[in-house]
């Protein structure tokens, strides 16, 4: 290559870098930063009254899963926390099962309307979305307490004596969360879904599917980005919920969320908040790395 | 054999309600390459539709080889269809799509590999088995739809404009491919077209439709040498519409009388009128121009010549007025010698004038 191409290729690629420069500093500034300072706090001591002691410290990462028993010293699996993470994966697991029964017939449900409705009935489900959170979740509160809707029926029409305890337990949660990020389910499903070309079910009931297959052989298959955005959307928000689990499950049923909260605020454990926070990122990170391979392999077999 | 009973469609209700079939009643019999041809809109559609099982008809029956039809679902339906935009599943290879039917069924898997194997010879795609059916051209595609309803054998195949997104030398080469198919597998094609072209060079019988209902039934060259109605001699080919009056009826015909006194034997059908006032259509491929020494039948002014490549068209108006095109097979060496605004005779065979229904 000639001086002056050099010259050229030089200037052109200062010219991207000042191009990129304003959205390279929003990523370090409010993306890489913050999450880099939970890092580093994660390895520092705690201070007394909260705060972090500037001393490099493994002592936050141990606590995340084992403790030292405060009389003879032994070391063993912190039973709490295990419990919490279990329970976090678990309700966030069952609530995006449950977010999928009840979105994908939604989806379709409104998919499969003339194109003029379509709009309305997305509206319907986007505008609980435009409510507070907690506003939603005191709503549900609400509907299941033992005064509230459910049991207040019940007992009228005589077919229970006593409320039904559902309030502050991990039902409760899980409820909570299905129709908190229902909407988070329903949008990504019903985008691919409206670009499914329906004279392929046609097609496939044609072609001698019966309902069942149909749905399992045409429609899975070709709304699966849908379904997996929309379960991405909803099971990473679950894992990390904070207002709902602490709303609706009455500070019994910790989660990740409220166990890291804790130790910002009462348990005054910045390091092992922030430990936790990662740990929490991990999961979520390994969760999504798992998917993608099994997509790559998915795509390798068909092409 | 497929029997339509006086089957009726209507869309919507009270004042919106629109009649998409209206009391249609058609027999096709069996290994019979059929074809519904109408203008968009006509209904030809729905009635393939409501074969198929994907329209749920208001009223009227239709039965298979004597058994009903309408109260099975379409996947139980042994008939297939070839959708118009192929409606290939886009997740499948070639094979597989081929293959999707006979799964469906539950054959056994040998029987799904042979079967499928020999369908994708019949249609000359096995080299590209493993394709994406996004990876293959239109034709392609076109051939894959066709195996792909053709491997369950069923005992009907619906074909709804199959060609109509195939350019023309395309279009041309499946019209013959799509004939020989139809002889070889033996099975019962009703076929759905706009284009008239394509419906005679290609069905057994057509049933011209418009407006919800079957206007004339009958072979290609029925349809073309005695349309029933003004709606047939004008949709299917072209076809000049003179006014005459009936003189008499005759073993050979029907004798009729145009307005310059001049006479010719007319061909009826059983709708035609008997008497007074009548339509005459005449196909411009039919008529000559007359001889110094001949009385005309008809005369007029030449409006304006058109050079087809193959043929001419002389656009004429007559005496009374009204167009008459006349077309001329051209000839090496034929001059065209004639001015517009010239006076022409023009002369038909006896019974080339056919008596409209209108």
């Amino acid at each position: 290559m000639s001086d002056i191409g050099l010259l050229r290729e030089k200037e052109a690629s200062k010219r991207r870098w000042m191009l990129l420069s304003p959205s390279l500093l929003v990523l370090v500034l409010f993306a890489s930063g913050p999450l880099l300072i939970v890092l580093v706090y994660s390895f520092l001591q705690s201070g007394d009254y909260g705060g972090v002691v500037w001393n490099f410290s493994t002592q936050a990462w141990f606590n995340v899963v084992a403790e030292k028993d405060f009389f003879d010293e032994t070391i063993k699996f912190s039973d709490a926390h295990l419990s919490i993470f279990w329970r976090s994966v678990r309700l966030s697991l069952l609530t995006t099962l449950a977010a999928i029964a009840v979105g994908f017939p939604t989806a379709y449900f409104i998919a499969t309307r003339p194109k003029a409705q379509r709009d309305y009935w997305m509206l319907l489900i986007i505008i609980p979305f435009w409510t507070n959170l907690l506003i939603r979740t005191f709503a549900v509160m609400e509907i299941i307490r033992n005064e509230g809707v459910i049991n207040s029926v019940l007992l009228g029409i005589g077919l229970i004596d006593t409320p039904i305890q559902m309030l502050y337990t991990e039902f409760a949660i899980m409820l909570g969360m299905v129709y908190v990020y229902l909407p988070l389910m329903v949008l990504p499903l019903y985008a691919s879904m409206e670009r499914l070309d329906f004279s392929l079910v046609e097609a496939a009931y044609d072609l001698y599917a019966t309902r069942w297959r149909v749905l399992r052989k045409v429609i899975l298959p070709l709304v699966k980005p849908g379904l997996v955005a929309g379960a991405i959307l909803v099971f990473v928000p679950s894992l990390g919920a904070y207002v709902t689990p602490r709303v609706l499950g009455g500070g019994k049923q910790l989660m990740l969320g409220n166990l890291i909260e804790l130790q910002f605020g009462q348990g005054r454990n910045w390091p092992l908040g922030a430990a936790l926070s990662i740990t929490l990122l991990v999961i979520v990170m390994t969760a999504l790395m798992i998917y993608v391979r099994n997509a790559e392999k998915d795509g390798g077999q068909h092409g | 054999m497929i029997e339509i009973q006086q089957l009726t469609k209507i869309y919507g209700a009270g004042a919106s309600s629109f009649k998409a079939l209206d009391d249609v009643s058609v027999t096709i019999n069996s290994n019979e390459f059929f074809t519904l041809l109408g203008p968009s809109g006509c209904g030809k559609t729905t009635l393939l539709r409501a074969i198929a099982g994907f329209v749920d008809p208001t009223a009227g029956s239709i039965l298979l080889n004597g058994k009903d039809l309408l109260s099975s679902p379409p996947y139980t339906r042994p008939v297939n269809t070839v959708f118009q935009n192929y409606a290939l599943f886009p997740h499948m290879s070639v094979k597989q799509n081929i293959a999707f039917g006979l799964e469906m069924l539950d054959k056994p898997k040998s029987e799904v590999e042979q079967t499928t194997q020999q369908m994708m010879a019949l249609v000359r795609m096995t080299e590209m088995a493993d394709r994406q059916v996004s990876e293959i051209s239109g034709g392609q595609q076109q051939r894959v739809a066709l195996a792909r309803a053709l491997a369950p054998k069923p005992q009907v195949l619906l074909l709804d404009e199959p060609l109509s997104a195939l350019d023309f030398k395309l279009r041309k080469e499946m019209q013959i491919e799509l004939k020989r198919l139809q002889q070889d597998t033996g099975i019962t094609f009703v076929f759905v077209t706009h284009d008239q072209e394509e419906a005679l060079t290609m069905s057994d019988r057509i049933a011209v439709m418009n407006a919800g209902h079957i206007l004339q039934i009958g072979s290609p060259r029925e349809i073309y040498n005695q349309p029933a109605e003004r709606f047939v001699a004008d949709f299917i080919g072209e076809s000049n519409f003179v006014s005459a009056d009936i003189v008499e009826q005759r073993d050979d015909g029907v004798q009729v009388r145009f307005s310059n006194q001049q006479t010719t034997l007319a061909q009826s059908t059983a709708s035609s009128p008997k008497s007074g006032k009548v339509t005459v259509a005449i196909r411009p491929e039919h008529a000559r121009l007359s001889n110094s020494d001949e009385q005309p039948l008809l005369s007029g002014e030449l409006k304006q010549v058109v050079y087809f490549g193959t043929d001419t068209h002389y656009q004429i108006i007559l005496e009374d007025g009204s167009d008459f095109v006349l077309r001329r097979q051209n000839s090496p060496g034929q001059s065209i010698d004639m001015a517009t605004g010239e006076k022409l005779g023009l002369m038909f065979e006896p019974g080339v004038a056919q008596i409209l229904a209108d």
